[in-house]
């Protein structure tokens, strides 16, 4: 059974094809955004008379700036589009399945966390955090954080979702939307009740391990959050891979997103199927949370929403329903996010609050021409 | 069947009674009860995201309260203190204060932090004639509208934005500055402000970028760490300014921090860290007097927080005029309309704070702005903060009077 060949397949189809796919999404992305910032460095070099809006910064060479900043936007992009890929696999496994949003996603993240701030904070408390290894820490704390997160994940969709299955498509939205405001105010109710506190701030100064940072050229370097985030999302992002593609249960929710009435004729449980595909979707943005409060080192019972929106619009940019996508859909709007940001700046009339209007001018465009997403071509690749 | 009924009635019954006790606990008290009770109200966020600065205004106003009123105890009257959640929200300050002016007992107001809370809530307090005394609000329309009701005892933002402007060039001498806000009214006001006075200056701003982010700012620092600007000023509010310094000194940001009184919170502290350490922030808190910072630190084990001064002063202000009225017409409880009179007739009171005199809208006759620097990214130590340099300023109405020849005169002889 394990010969070298079927190790070989396996490492093959399970570890390298997705490490390649998911480094070549990042190059062929990284690509275009850099040549087409190069390109407006070079257009908008000189002042362009006759429209103010597109007039540069006095003494800015707006190409020298595009070069020196690139290798830092693309960092910064990469970074949090890999966060929002992790969020965004929480909407488009369940959107595969049950055809429906489940808004009260961002809220999961966002209780992700807390749950990271609560395990950080109470070790450091307990006066442990400065001896405690600092990457046994991160595999506790997100850990943690998706044991909470799928689970709670699986008790809203009880709760919520599986009362209303037979109702019309948007009774369920609305629950989601309730679930959603409930966790807000839950979430702020308990830490107002035991610590009084509402800007939760991971105690990241007590470990230096975080304060870290990796040099790789003289004006660049990488942050440990930069490096922990992306270890962490590939692993996951590829166990996720194996589960689906390679397992019974994996083969039951593909099975169930296709065609509920066949598979459950089939034999395949349904109702159980759409549970793990909460669990594992709950437990992803679990540990989205976790990373995203290491790196931002805030986390407020409201974080969800903003991050829950980029992620939901990255999976419809990927195609929804589209595990691939979500991946190629958070990279993307990650980079449009960190080039539009950083290079706005340098158009006065404009600015970085104008960020999001290109940002999403630029998704109107691909969405006008693909309307099922990058991705979100072929029904058979739902999951 | 006779088990299931019997839960039906134990459960019907104790929904009965919750009710019954929320009754009585919201419903009126007995009207014997309420002749010689007097209350006083504080509005602030007591949680949410500004709650450091709500609770401290809140324990500034009960502390005054618990110190000062034996001599209106002494003279036969309940003194009662009713803390009220505003939650920074102009709706929840609104629906409170409606319930505020239907407590006959309450005779005066004391809040709020939030100028967009306190705008809505004294309109509904004026329609009452319930004087308000606000610690906090820097807004100009707070007392521009000129309500009888409404006064406050700190500085204002047009003031402020030109004290800040000064202290920062005179204080930080930049070259270059960069300039980040919140795109609110607060926020971007001030900010314009210093970017208009920067270029009066001939300081180069490289910078002027308006956001709501929250959380992430990698891509909004990434221009700043190309640029490398003297100062970087952030109008806007602590818990968004918090990340935004730690995360610009973690990627190498060496740029002076400097922002307006929104800085002034020791969450601030507990986000940025050591980031925030020997930054500079204008601010319209003082600190006290030095009997005040030992009592509050007596009764609430922290250092007071901004704010709990202005709200301990205010509601000296409030009990002393309350004290007056009763010694004028003892035995009776005074109208809301005396206790507004005699609030804003307030001249020359020692408080906390110093001498306060209200102008005829209700401002301080001279407000006092303050530079101070952090000093330890230690929370509990925030209200420790080095006071860099002061200003007073007059208020508009008082700069009018000075502007004529015969006022000038007696503002010189004043002391």
């Amino acid at each position: 059974m394990l010969s070298p060949a079927h190790i070989t397949t396996w490492v093959w189809q399970y570890i390298l094809k997705p490490l390649g796919q998911i480094l070549l999404f990042i190059v062929i992305s990284a690509a275009v955004m850099s040549i087409l910032a190069i390109l407006v460095g070079i257009v908008l070099r000189t002042p362009w008379h006759g429209i103010d809006l597109l007039r540069t910064r006095p003494r800015i060479d707006l190409l020298q700036q595009v070069l020196v900043q690139l290798p830092n936007m693309l960092v910064d992009g990469i970074t949090i589009g890999f966060l929002y890929a992790m969020i965004a696999l929480g909407y488009t496994m369940v959107y595969g399945v049950l055809k429906f949003i489940n808004f009260a996603h961002s809220e999961i993240f966002m209780v992700g966390g807390v749950v990271g701030y609560e395990v950080m904070a109470r070790l450091n408390s307990a006066q442990q955090l400065q001896g405690f290894p600092p990457v046994l820490l991160v595999i506790l704390m997100i850990a943690t954080g998706m044991v909470v997160c799928g689970v709670l994940a699986v008790v809203i969709e009880r709760v919520a979702y599986k009362p209303l299955r037979g109702a019309p498509r948007l009774v369920p939205l609305i629950s989601a939307i309730g679930v959603s405001l409930f966790l807000q105010d839950f979430v702020r109710a308990f830490e107002a009740l035991t610590r009084n506190e509402f800007n939760l701030a991971y105690p990241t100064g007590a470990v230096p391990f975080f304060g870290q940072r990796l040099q790789l050229l003289p004006n660049v370097s990488i942050g440990m959050s930069t490096i922990i985030i992306v270890v962490s999302a590939i692993l996951m992002l590829l166990g996720l891979n194996y589960f689906v593609n390679a397992t019974r249960l994996g083969k039951g929710i593909r099975a169930v997103s296709q065609d509920q009435a066949t598979a459950s004729l089939m034999g395949i449980n349904v109702s159980q199927m759409i549970t793990l595909t909460f669990l594992i979707g709950g437990a992803l943005g679990g540990a989205a949370g976790i990373l995203f409060g290491l790196k931002t080192t805030k986390i407020t019972p409201i974080i969800g929403f903003i991050p829950g929106l980029k992620a939901f619009t990255a999976a419809v940019l990927g195609g929804i329903g589209n595990i691939t996508g979500a991946l190629l859909g958070g990279i993307l709007l990650g980079l449009f996010e960190a080039f539009f940001s950083s290079l706005l700046p340098y158009f006065p009339a404009l600015g970085t609050g104008y960020s999001d209007l290109f940002a999403f001018a630029l998704l109107i465009l691909i969405l006008i021409f693909r309307p099922t997403g990058l991705l979100g071509r072929r029904e058979d690749e739902k999951v | 069947m006779q088990e299931r009924t019997e839960m039906k009635l134990v459960k019907v019954l104790a929904v009965l009674a919750v009710v019954a006790l929320m009754g009585q606990a919201v419903g009126p008290t007995p009207v014997q009860a309420q002749a010689k009770i007097i209350k006083i109200a504080s509005q602030s966020p007591l949680s949410g995201g500004q709650s450091v600065l709500g609770t401290a205004i809140r324990n500034g106003v009960d502390l005054a309260i618990q110190q000062l009123k034996k001599p209106l105890e002494d003279a036969g009257f309940t003194i009662q203190f009713v803390p009220f959640d505003d939650q920074a929200t102009p709706d929840v300050g609104t629906a409170n204060a409606n319930n505020i002016i239907n407590d006959p007992a309450i005779l005066a107001v004391v809040g709020h932090l939030n100028s967009g809370v306190a705008l809505p809530s004294s309109e509904v307090y004026d329609k009452a004639g319930l004087a308000m005394v606000s610690p906090a609000n820097t807004n100009v329309n707070i007392t521009d509208r000129g309500l009888a009701t409404v006064n406050r005892i700190c500085g204002r933002d047009d003031a402020q934005a030109e004290v800040a402007a000064e202290f920062v060039f005179s204080q930080l001498k930049p070259k270059t500055l960069y300039i980040i806000h919140d795109k609110t009214a607060y926020g971007q006001g001030v900010a314009e402000f210093l970017r208009t006075n920067a270029q009066k200056a001939g300081v180069e701003v490289l910078g002027f970028e308006g956001t709501e982010e929250k959380s992430n700012f990698d891509a909004i620092i990434t221009p700043i760490v190309a640029q490398s600007p003297d100062v970087i000023f952030f109008g806007g509010i602590y818990d968004q300014a918090g990340p935004f310094f730690k995360q610009a000194r973690e990627k190498g940001v060496k740029s002076a921090f400097t922002g307006p009184d929104g800085m002034d919170s020791s969450d601030l502290a507990k986000i940025g860290g050591e980031s925030v350490v020997g930054m500079v922030y204008t601010t319209a808190a003082g600190v006290g007097t030095k009997q005040f910072i030992d009592d509050y630190q007596a009764a609430y084990k922290l250092y007071p927080d901004p704010y709990a001064a202005e709200g301990y002063a205010s509601t000296q202000i409030v009990l002393n005029a309350i004290l007056q009225l009763t010694k004028a017409t003892p035995g009776t409880v005074p109208t809301r309309a005396q206790v507004a009179a005699a609030v804003r007739a307030t001249k020359d009171f020692e408080t906390v704070m110093g001498k306060i005199t209200f102008d005829k809208n209700g401002d301080p006759e001279m407000a006092t702005y303050y530079f101070k620097k952090v000093t330890s990214a230690d929370p509990l130590k925030w209200g420790g903060n080095e006071v860099l340099a002061t200003a007073t300023r007059p208020s508009p109405l008082m700069k009018a009077m000075m502007a004529t020849p015969a006022a000038t005169m007696a503002a010189t002889q004043a002391p």
